[in-house]
């Protein structure tokens, strides 16, 4: 039973890594019908974007504390992937905007190729360990909890909370709830449907970076591929969520972190990939629009 | 034409000016951490950072003259093109073609047939061993695949992101039942493209219930699943190790070109020992692939199940109403498509020597995915252009050791080479989204028989 609940807490974690990150494929996909292949690369970005400034960081003030050091990262990480996908938005996917449906998908599949090769480049190929930033652990009964598993539920709570907000109750989630019902509607009603796509973008950017922060800080290790693994599992959790939809996709991220580490906990480490895309392979076969989301109605 | 697309107009330049400015601070912040600070591992295997600021001044300065330029010189320009062009009203397709573009296809096949001892000729046996392997066979090989992935994404409209799996089902067929049951290549040929057909009835018949991009995940989700089904069964595939040794193609078992055996090519026609012959004999085997793939696509789209295909790309729900089974016609589309696939598989491992999960990853299925849609979904031309292009170009790359002279010792140009692709995809996509051949031949006509433009064929909804 304890070791049960361990794992119940370890893919709790994981979930919400993989939970944040499905955000950003699901809002895109939502507000432009457009699978963003390249956000798991910005995932792998805001890695980076963390890992150098964790170094540049603890150079200069050597007794920073943890908490400062963290936020730093993750600021610094949102801004910098929120940049960068807003350019590749500008750059790639807007001049495709009402072109054919397959355009957008192979520039955003160059993009993924580009990111993960550029940062190979300029960065080198090799596996980037950082020193472990939080280390405390607390035993309750048998089980173990680690404080860097508590800070990862809780910023993914507080973030989540923070965005429900943002698309539910501000001008700003209205224009793009709009949008995404019906770009040409809202644009006749005075959304300025471009800027809302580019926010669209920044805002699924920012919370990848919080997330690929938070698997640098997790795992204390960054490398140029860890964009694709992380990002199609977390675009599996969209579509299991039903895409589209934003509840889905924490759910769907759960889901897919709690099959992951139950699954490699009680059958095999190295078929768990497997499992993942075969739950997905499953879901969509029998149930395609996922557990939260809108039958697609079929119109000629 | 108004006054403000003139270039040289100070509005023009004012507005290059800015936007370059812009790019250029844009660029400055996007490169700052990951150009401008370097992070490598020191003597300790402590992870340190060192500045490069030379290089992220470069990085900035090419963004901000180049959005400079686009938009001071390159878009008046170009849009003064297309406003004559569309005044002097002259269609895309033009009737009247030259010589070379009329015979273009014949060209290409003599060329191809000779260009093995066109290379022999000109840069001797150890010289033309890299131009038949590396670039003949190599581009080939990604024109029958993409050939292959283009009856089921191009003709049927399917989008299928895991075609890699029907490739690795051939490669292993034929390296496992090759070195477990000794069976020879020509008879594993048909027989792993056989294999994969079956596979891709076996995946096909639950997905293709599915549409667009759901169905393009759950192919993704395949071509994962095989791969690492191939990576974990270690017993029958050796894992990552990867199966090597695997058996070369006979000459039609006439001759044999493993050296030292019997009745070995080179002893029976009194030639020194060398590869290259094998490698000759390969070429053409690749290239009759090739042509083959070409031929049964050009029949399918004239016999009633290729036009079903196509009527399925324009409209499913029409295709249904007309009593089409889509079921069916979808499953031989994909099985179609994996059939190819996997005979281009077992000729690349026996091509290779060695097969290992490494080769069939996800990014192969991108790269052939983006072959056929640069080139132009549909057209054949275009996608043999698209796989010349793009593999032709990477490899070139790997050539260009002139370029340690101009960036240092240490550049080595294999490094770029994904990067390049990745950036010409987006770059060719941003420009000729119709892909490099932007004109299809329909195979339904009402009078006579015409190219139309690449935009008026839908690409399907899966």
């Amino acid at each position: 039973m304890e070791y049960f609940i361990q794992q119940l807490i370890n893919g709790l974690t994981l979930g919400s890594i993989y939970g944040l990150v499905a955000i950003g494929y699901t809002m895109v996909y939502g507000i432009i019908g457009m699978i963003n292949f390249a956000h798991g690369d910005i995932f792998m970005l805001g890695g980076f974007a963390a890992l150098i400034v964790f170094l540049i960081a603890t150079s200069f003030f050597a007794g920073i504390p943890v908490a400062l050091l963290l936020l730093l990262m993750l600021l610094v990480g949102m801004l910098m992937t929120g940049l960068w996908n807003w350019t590749i938005e500008r750059v790639a996917y807007r001049p495709l905007r009402g072109s054919f449906r397959l355009a957008p998908l192979i520039t955003a599949i160059g993009m993924s190729i580009v990111l993960s090769n550029f940062i190979q480049v300029t960065q080198g190929p090799r596996n980037k360990p950082i020193p472990p930033m939080v280390t405390d652990v607390f035993h309750i009964g048998g089980i173990t909890i680690s404080l860097k598993q508590v800070l990862i539920v809780i910023i993914t709570a507080v973030l989540l909370f923070a965005f429900w907000y943002i698309v539910n109750k501000t001008p700003l989630g209205r224009a793009q709830r709009a949008t995404e019902q019906d770009r040409k509607m809202a644009a006749l009603l005075g959304v300025d449907v471009d800027r809302t796509i580019s926010i669209t973008f920044i805002m699924g950017a920012a919370l990848a970076a919080v997330a690929g922060g938070m698997y640098l800080m997790y795992y204390g290790v960054a490398s140029f591929n860890d964009g694709f693994i992380p990002g199609v599992k977390a675009f599996t959790a969209a579509v299991l969520g039903g895409i589209g939809s934003l509840p889905g996709a924490v759910l769907g991220g759960l889901l897919i972190g709690l099959i992951e580490s139950l699954w490699s906990a009680y059958f095999s480490i190295a078929y768990k990939d497997v499992a993942t895309f075969a739950i997905l392979a499953f879901v969509l076969i029998f149930k395609p629009t996922g557990i939260l989301g809108r039958p697609e109605v079929e119109k000629v | 034409m108004t006054a403000s697309t003139e270039t040289g107009h100070p509005n023009v330049l004012a507005k290059a000016v800015r936007e370059g400015l812009f790019a250029g601070v844009i660029a400055f912040f996007m490169f700052l951490l990951f150009v401008g600070i370097e992070t490598y591992q020191d003597i300790n295997n402590a992870l340190v950072w060192r500045t490069r600021w030379g290089l992220l001044a470069i990085f900035v300065a090419v963004a901000a003259v180049g959005r400079f330029l686009t938009v001071g010189f390159i878009k008046p320009h170009v849009d003064r093109r297309k406003l004559a062009k569309a005044k002097s009203g002259v269609l895309e397709i033009s009737e009247n073609k030259s010589f070379f573009h009329r015979h273009f296809l014949k060209i290409a096949l003599v060329f191809l047939l000779v260009y093995p001892f066109l290379s022999l000729l000109i840069v001797g046996k150890q010289g033309s061993l890299k131009y038949v392997d590396n670039f003949g066979i190599q581009i080939l090989i990604y024109v029958m695949l993409a050939w292959g992935l283009n009856i089921v994404v191009g003709l049927a409209g399917l989008l299928d992101l895991g075609y890699v799996a029907f490739y690795a089902v051939g490669a292993y067929s034929y390296a496992l039942l090759s070195s477990y049951f000794g069976l020879s290549f020509w008879l594993l040929l048909p027989m792993s493209g056989i294999l994969a057909a079956l596979w891709g009835i076996i995946l096909g018949f639950p997905v293709l219930r599915l549409r667009g991009d759901y169905l393009a995940i759950v192919t993704l989700a395949f071509g994962e699943i095989i791969r690492l089904v191939l990576i974990n069964w270690t017993d029958v595939t050796k894992g990552t190790f990867g199966i090597s040794g695997i058996a070369k193609a006979s000459f039609f078992g006439i001759w044999s070109f493993d050296t030292g055996s019997a009745n070995s090519f080179v002893k029976a026609w009194g030639l020194s020992a060398s590869s290259v012959y094998y490698k000759i004999f390969l070429f053409y085997i690749i290239l009759a692939l090739c042509m083959l793939t070409a031929y049964v696509t050009i029949r399918l789209r004239r016999m009633p199940i290729g036009r079903a295909w196509e009527a399925l790309r324009e409209d499913e729900i029409a295709c249904r109403s007309l009593g089409i089974n889509t079921v069916t016609t979808k499953l031989t589309a994909f099985a179609t498509g994996a059939m190819f696939g996997g005979v281009a598989g077992s000729f690349f491992a026996t091509r290779q020597g060695f097969v290992s999960p490494e080769s069939f990853v996800f990014l192969e299925s991108a790269v052939i995915l983006a072959i056929v849609v640069l080139g132009g979904m549909g057209s054949l031309t275009g996608i043999a252009i698209a796989a010349v292009v793009m593999v032709g170009g990477t490899e070139v790359l790997r050539e260009m050791s002139f370029l340690k002279a101009v960036f240092g010792p240490d550049f080595t140009p294999e490094l770029y080479r994904m990067l390049l692709f990745g950036l010409a995809m987006i770059i060719v996509m941003l420009f000729k989204p119709r892909g490099f051949v932007g004109s299809r031949e329909p195979t339904a006509f009402l009078k006579e028989r015409r190219a139309v433009s690449g935009s008026f064929t839908k690409e399907g909804h899966g």
